[in-house]
């Protein structure tokens, strides 16, 4: 791994970065002790999580918050505090895995049942 | 050879400072005032003030910050400039680093004066010595006219394409800074050509190549990025040279890395930095007249530390003095009597004596200097642990 690297004579001096936006080829994600999870139940989409989180890592689309950007996260639970309906909440990274699974369940189900109600009504 | 018309001036050595300031014209200088400093800032914002020079004046509440606006407006490109002393040296200390590695060529005048505690304005090493590991090169100045021309090389051998490195240009305070002689001065023209303009690598005002300064720089990257500065190191001991010799053609005042005063047939030689080597030589030239075989080595660039040229150039010599006017508390010697031992090392079989003498401006002079010599001619020599020369027993 190493020798792959550029030697001292290949880098630029001072530590300096000469090529724009690398920032996003550095994996901060594995820095995190705790991850976020929307509720995308509470949600409102006020977007107050994307204005403050310090590393562009709630993703946004169609003017809706959609999820985080987990490889860069720090889990520095910003978002979690400035979210004015309780949607987000910080797990720790020993559970986090755990609690993901269980999201997805809980989620086929809720759709499932849902679905399940709207049928018959119409 | 031809030399210029040079201008004989009289000046203190902060004057001779701020004039070679006024001449080079930097673009930015961001400076705090502190004893003995003082007078070079005053005078050099005197000139700002009185539009003899385009500089843009940064006013700061700290050392710590004047050098953080000096880093700033290098890395965007400029042309900056400096000066302090002491205290304000330390204060300065975290960006002093942050200067040399991220490879900002800025000069920094720093008239030498003692650190506190207790507090004490006057002269010794302490300050620049303190520094001397932090990656600047440090040219030290004997006189008023070698502050000048100190100064002005600064500038081309910080500004080196190979080189890149920031550099203190040191006098010592009062008996230098505020003391008046002689100061031969070139014309300004001359001055401005001789340093050229500066083409910075990566200028931060650039926006058409926009780079980062100031990285995280982790396991992987930051030895490879001290190991580029330890070369440039080594590499400065030429570009120093050729910078000395050039300057030397222009205004008849060659410099190299040191200055040898009757040594090439001398049996005692006293090493000394700044304004105790013309003392030294004072002492010598009594000596001398006596019929004594001694000689002074001024060393003007200790760092990077010339210790090749160094050692050839007292491999003559039956036993060497080294003076060092800061303690280093090294609980051996001093830090310059440990470079010249270590320099000689497996090279020459020398008796290198060390004396540490002078600080807080303690005085030194030509009588105490003679018995210096009387001691390496006695043969008692301070080997192991440097003598504390002219403190009450
Ligand atoms: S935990 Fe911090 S880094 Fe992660 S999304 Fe929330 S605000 Fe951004
Ligand atoms: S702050 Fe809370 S409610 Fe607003 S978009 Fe973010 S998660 Fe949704």
């Amino acid at each position: 791994m190493a020798d792959k690297q550029p030697k001292w004579k290949d880098i630029p001096i001072g530590g300096v970065i000469t090529e724009a936006g690398n920032a996003f080829q550095y994996n901060t994600g594995d820095w995190r002790s705790e991850r976020p999870f929307v509720d995308m139940e509470k949600c409102i989409h006020c977007l107050q999580c994307w204005v403050f989180c310090p590393d562009a890592s709630v993703l946004v689309e169609n003017e809706k918050m959609s999820g985080f950007d987990y490889v860069h996260c720090k889990g520095c639970g910003i978002c979690a505090h400035v979210c004015p309906v309780n949607a987000i909440e910080m797990v720790p990274e020993g559970e986090a895995d755990k609690v993901a699974a269980d999201q997805w369940g809980i989620k086929e189900k809720k759709t499932a049942s849902e679905s399940g109600k709207e049928k018959p009504a119409k | 050879m031809k030399t210029l018309e040079m201008k004989t001036l009289a000046l203190t050595g902060n004057e001779s400072g701020a004039e070679a300031m006024r001449q080079i014209d930097p673009e930015v200088v961001a400076a705090y005032p502190i004893t003995p400093q003082t007078e070079l800032m005053h005078k050099f914002a005197e000139f700002a003030a009185d539009g003899k020079v385009a500089t843009e004046m940064i006013l700061v509440e700290s050392e710590h910050s004047a050098m953080s606006a000096c880093v700033g407006a290098s890395a965007a490109g400029s042309r900056v400039m400096t000066a302090t002393s002491s205290a304000g040296l330390a204060l300065m200390w975290e960006i002093v680093y942050v200067a040399a590695s991220n490879r900002l060529p800025i000069v920094m005048p720093v008239v030498n004066r003692a650190l506190s505690a207790p507090i004490n304005i006057h002269c010794d090493h302490a300050d620049s010595m303190g520094c001397r590991d932090s990656g600047w090169i440090q040219l030290y100045s004997e006189d008023g006219q070698e502050v000048y021309d100190n100064i002005i090389q600064a500038v081309r051998i910080a500004e080196n394409d190979g080189i890149l490195l920031p550099v203190m240009v040191t006098f010592d305070g009062f008996i230098i800074s505020h003391t008046m002689a002689r100061v031969d001065v070139l014309p300004d023209k001359a001055v401005r050509k001789f340093i050229g303009e500066r083409t910075p690598l990566h200028p931060l005002l650039d926006v058409n190549k926009p780079v980062t300064y100031g990285p995280l720089d982790l396991q992987d990257y930051y030895f490879e990025h001290k190991k580029q500065q330890a070369e440039a190191m080594r590499s400065a001991g030429a570009v120093i040279k050729a910078v000395g010799k050039e300057y030397g053609e222009l205004s008849g005042r060659e410099y190299g890395f040191f200055d040898e005063y009757l040594t090439s047939d001398a049996d005692f030689i006293i090493l000394a930095l700044g304004s105790t080597a013309g003392t030294a030589k004072a002492a010598a030239d009594e000596l001398r007249s006596a019929g004594e075989k001694v000689g002074v080595l001024k060393l003007r660039v200790f760092r990077p530390f010339p210790a090749e040229e160094l050692a050839a150039a007292l491999a003559g010599a039956r036993a060497i003095a080294v003076l060092d006017r800061s303690e280093g508390f090294s609980g051996i010697g001093g830090p310059v009597f440990q470079e010249v031992r270590s320099a000689l090392y497996r090279r020459y079989q020398i008796p290198v004596s060390g004396y540490v003498y002078g600080l807080g401006g303690r005085d030194i002079n030509v009588e105490m200097i003679a018995s210096i010599y009387g001691d390496l001619k006695a043969g008692r020599y301070h080997e192991d642990k440097a003598a504390h020369f002219g403190v009450r027993e």
